[in-house]
């Protein structure tokens, strides 16, 4: 748990914002739904810390890449407040993704081979 | 959402990011409930523990808005409001001060605004011009009237020919008879040729402009009404154009009415009348008319000059002299253009009292800022432990800064919202008092450039007066800031030197403005002392009255007309004596300049010097007050028989004869043309342009004298006449409706006008020093206050945070006029030290001021002696009351004390 803590501060900037897009460009979902999911698709590697999760959304809302709307839980039968990625965040997703692809490719040309030889 | 309404929005916001993380919360208790087991206080601490901090987590959400700043200066802001409910002397003390000194500057500013710096309420009025012409060789003729005004000859040579103007136009201020109502009216009445409304650009509201058929003699008679007029006679009625209207015992047609709020250049009127214009008849003289032109644009004026220079000699060739003088005589002239702005001549010389002005309400501000300043470091001082506290406990430099001088600026915002009330009402009193030749008077208002001067010296005076309590506590030292010295028995020299500072530049700036107050006292004193020339002047009735000639053509039978008029009104009870001349001393007529030859001076190719004229009728000097020094006055019987006898001034008859008694016998005339006219009186000076202008020479001819312009008619009638009616019932309703009884049973048709005192006049030639020195004043007792509750603070604060030093010394036998005088004596110093600087600044001060003083020095020697004295003695009082506190003391009370 420890490892994962750290590999998530160690995040790039922008990342925890990306996963969130990604995460609610595949549906809608609420601030406790959102770290849920990232750690389940991350496979717990990646644990959201609740702290950062908040000042993300609403960097998100505050650049008009989300929306929001309070709406009841049918499961939970809490009122929560849904978040919703717009126009303007898929776009940015994209961009943001197509940037990262382009950057971990860059890695990965600068230190794959090196690194395998290194651990093998 | 835009950022403006995310701001007021806010609130809504972070409630719902509260709500949001509560749920949050909730949402992670029950599950831990539900996966790990625990009861609910065990997992609600779990979760918690697992969140973090929720009050921080909240406070970096917020953060993301960055309102943080924002909000943290509206805490503070709100925290500054609390501090300042909770010491309300204070409060009222500081704001009581700021809105008076605020208020005081906003006014002045205000007609600052309205008379200098707005420009003249007409379309592109930068490129409007006053045409003036510079005439060093006409003597008093050019000098006396602000330059060569221009002649209707001028006006069209240099409309027909030049190349710079885009139009040009002449006016003249006139009055003018209205009959065919009940009671006949005077108006103001301008003359204007066909130039002007179109130089002005400003379209009439019904009708049209005057075109140059209008201004033909001998062409159909057409009238302009203005807003007021048109109003209070017809009622706003728009059916008045194609109306006729008696002027002057003439037919006019109404063809035009000018919008509301219009003005000839600074003048109010109720007609307009072409300006008749026969070519034929024209001369190059007289001078008299305003000139006004609108250059083309992008033309400058030095091209404007430079191009009438050009037009000049074609004037002089293309126009006559008349009959009987020297054709070259304007040559000698050196007449040349001397065009300036418009906005430069409606303005005049006042730009000098309103600066004086402001920078003497400017300086009563600072005096006010350095006082705020000093309230502002006792109160620092008394919350010394609280901001050495703060520092300890880690508030930046900057955040205790930022505190300080909110408070100081929020200070300054209030006061200065309190001092824009007290400026609308100030600047009502300041429109009532202001001389009435103030120009633009009518146009000075609180507008949106002055609120906005009041908000910039708000915050300027409050950054200003924080400054200081802000330098002290907030970048001092730490070490200094808990060094306990609030518990010292004396207060360090350093404490002081900051309130020791303020108090000597407020006695130095209290000093300069007395200084100037006393000045202006002693300018007024001497004006006072000027021997007018007249006496008894308030009763002295005054009324004028014209007679146009369409009413009365025969000319004798003006001056019998006038004469009878006389007789009639000598003859109302309580009237002493009555007569009439062209004009009466300081009522800004100014009737006639002209040469004047003396028999037996031989001129050779010169000129004879200009003179001022007047015309008088027999008595006017007995109803005036005016002594004759020699001689005798005109009779009724001489004047009818066109008798040629002439009365000249003592200054006059001095410099052209040596005394006044050898005057009697000379004889003098106008022009070449005109028979020798005999001394047969010398009348003592007149100040006629004002008590602050030398008596000019003058020569007063009789009522009615021979034309010697024109054979038909072969004699002159003076038309338009000032009655001087001597009486105890001057200023009286009832004489007035017994005036207007009189005129009418003579002619039914001639109307009464500026039905004034001769002691309103004379007031009124003084309204410009009055209003100098009742601002002065003002400013002056402003300064002084502020200068001795200065002083009396620092003192008051001194024996207060001294009360166990006197305690001790009291205990130890200390006398108490000793220690009285141990708080007395460093106020004397400083106020000392301020009157040292203070007459070094108000020497420089007075001499700027010289314009404005008459008959005394600007290094008056009772003024820079008694204004130190006054300083000092009331420093002595302002510190004696409270070191005076020290015989109160008990030493024992004083040794507990802390």
């Amino acid at each position: 748990m420890e490892n994962s803590k750290n590999e998530s501060r160690d995040l790039f900037p922008g990342a925890l914002e990306m996963m969130i897009l990604e995460s609610l460009r595949r549906q809608p979902a609420h601030g406790y739904a959102l770290v849920q999911h990232i750690q389940q698709r991350s496979n717990n590697l990646l644990q959201v810390e609740e702290g950062s999760l908040y000042p993300a959304l609403q960097r998100l809302l505050k650049g008009k890449l989300v929306k929001a709307e309070w709406t009841v839980s049918p499961s939970t039968n809490r009122r929560v407040r849904v978040y919703q990625i717009t126009k303007n965040g898929l776009l940015h997703l994209e961009r943001e993704i197509s940037s990262f692809d382009r950057m971990l490719e860059g890695i990965q040309m600068v230190l794959g081979p090196q690194k395998r030889n290194a651990t093998s | 959402m835009s950022w403006f309404e995310r701001i007021f929005r806010r609130r809504r916001l972070y409630d719902e990011l509260s709500e949001e993380i509560r749920e949050h919360i909730e949402e992670k208790i029950e599950q831990i409930m539900r996966l790990e087991n625990l009861s609910r206080p065990e997992a609600r601490r779990a979760a918690l523990r697992a969140f973090g901090n929720v009050t921080l987590l909240e406070e970096r959400s917020r953060g993301v808005w960055q309102w943080s700043t924002l909000e943290s200066i509206l805490a503070d802001l709100k925290l500054t409001l609390r501090r300042l409910r909770r010491a309300p002397g204070f409060a009222a003390t500081v704001l009581l001060t700021l809105a008076i000194g605020i208020g005081a500057n906003t006014a002045v500013f205000s007609v600052i605004n309205s008379v200098l710096l707005k420009p003249l309420p007409y379309p592109d009025s930068n490129r409007l011009i006053a045409l003036r012409l510079d005439a060093p060789g006409a003597g008093g003729l050019a000098s006396f009237t602000s330059g060569l005004a221009v002649s209707p000859s001028m006006y069209l040579t240099f409309a027909e020919h030049n190349r710079t103007f885009q139009s040009i136009g002449l006016w003249s201020p006139s009055t003018a008879n209205i009959t065919g109502v009940e009671q006949p009216e005077w108006v103001q009445a301008d003359r204007v040729s066909d130039g002007v409304l179109q130089t002005l650009e400003v379209p009439p509201l019904l009708g049209r402009w005057f075109s140059a058929e209008d201004q033909d003699p001998h062409g159909s008679k057409t009238a302009m009404l203005s807003y007021g007029y048109w109003q209070r006679r017809f009622g706003g009625d728009r059916s008045v154009i194609g109306r006729a209207i008696q002027v002057d015992a003439q037919t006019r047609t109404i063809v035009g009415v000018m919008p509301r709020g219009f003005r000839m250049v600074d003048q109010d009127f109720d007609l307009l009348v072409p300006l008749a214009l026969d070519r034929s008849q024209l001369k190059l003289a007289p001078f008299c008319c305003n000139g006004i032109g609108r250059l083309k644009p992008g033309v400058p004026l030095d091209q404007a000059n430079a191009d009438i220079a050009r037009l000049l000699p074609l004037w002089m060739d293309s126009w006559s002299n008349g009959p009987g003088t020297n054709p070259h005589w304007y040559e000698k002239w050196k007449i040349a253009p001397n065009f300036t702005p418009l906005k430069r001549q409606v303005i005049g010389d006042v730009s000098n009292v309103l600066w004086v002005v402001m920078a003497t309400i400017a300086v009563v501000m600072l005096i006010v800022c350095m006082n705020v300043a000093n309230l502002l470091l006792v109160r620092a001082e008394s919350r010394h432990q609280e901001i050495s506290i703060r520092a300890a406990l880690g508030a930046g430099r900057a955040r205790i800064a930022r505190e300080l001088l909110l408070e100081s600026v929020v200070l300054g915002l209030i006061g200065g919202v309190l001092g824009v009330g007290v400026a609308a009402a100030a600047l009502r009193l300041l429109v009532s008092i202001g001389p009435a030749n103030l120009p633009r008077l009518s146009e000075i208002s609180l507008d949106a450039r002055s609120v906005a001067f009041t908000f910039a010296i708000s915050l300027f005076s409050g950054l200003l007066f924080g400054s200081l309590p802000t330098w002290k506590y907030a970048f001092r030292r730490r070490s200094t800031l808990l060094d306990g010295s609030v518990r010292t028995t004396s207060i360090s020299r350093e404490r002081h030197r900051a309130r020791n500072v303020l108090v000597v530049t407020q006695v130095a700036m209290a000093l300069v403005l007395l200084v100037c107050a006393l000045l202006m006292v002693r300018t007024f004193a001497a004006l006072h002392n000027v021997d007018p020339g007249f006496s008894d002047a308030p009763h002295i009735q005054t009324v004028s009255m014209w007679v146009p000639d369409q009413l009365i053509s025969d000319s004798a039978m003006v001056t019998r007309t006038e004469n009878d008029i006389t007789d009639k009104l000598a003859g109302i009870p309580g009237v002493t004596s009555v007569g009439f001349a062209g004009a009466v001393p300081m009522d800004g007529n100014q009737p006639n300049w002209d040469g004047l030859y003396l028999k037996g001076k031989d001129y050779g190719a010169t000129e004879p010097p200009i003179r001022f004229f007047n015309y008088i009728s027999p008595g006017f000097f007995h109803a005036m007050g005016t002594r004759l020094v020699a001689g005798r006055d005109f009779t009724w019987n001489e004047i009818y028989s066109l008798r040629p006898t002439v009365i000249v001034s003592e200054n006059l008859a001095r410099e052209s004869w040596g005394s006044a008694q050898a005057a009697i016998g000379k004889q003098v005339r106008e022009l070449p043309s005109m028979p020798w006219q005999e001394v047969i009186g010398v009348a003592e000076d007149v100040h006629t342009l004002g008590l602050d202008e030398k008596a000019p020479a003058t020569v007063y001819w009789p009522a009615m004298i021979g034309n010697p312009y024109n054979p038909q008619p072969a004699i002159m009638p003076s038309r338009f006449i000032t009655f001087a009616i001597h009486t105890d019932r001057a200023g009286t309703a009832s004489l007035q409706s017994e005036m207007q009884q009189a005129v009418s049973s003579v002619n039914a048709s001639l109307p009464l006008a500026s039905v004034q005192t001769m002691q309103e006049i004379y007031g009124k030639s003084l309204a410009r020093t009055s209003f100098t020195l009742v601002m002065l004043g003002i400013a002056a007792a402003m300064a002084l206050a502020l200068g001795i509750i200065g002083i009396y603070g620092v003192i008051s604060y001194a024996v207060s945070q001294r009360t166990r030093e006197i305690g001790i010394r009291l205990a130890l036998g200390a006398r108490k006029n000793e220690l009285r005088w141990m708080f007395v004596r460093p106020a004397l110093v400083l106020t000392g030290v301020g009157v040292i600087i203070g007459l070094g600044a108000a020497a420089a001060v007075a001499r700027l001021m010289r314009t404005l003083l008459f008959g005394i020095s600007p290094l008056d020697p009772l003024s820079f002696v008694a204004v130190p004295l006054i300083l000092v003695l009331a420093a002595a009082l302002a510190s004696f009351l409270p070191a005076s506190r020290v015989a109160t003391v008990n030493p024992v009370d004083a040794l507990r004390v802390e």
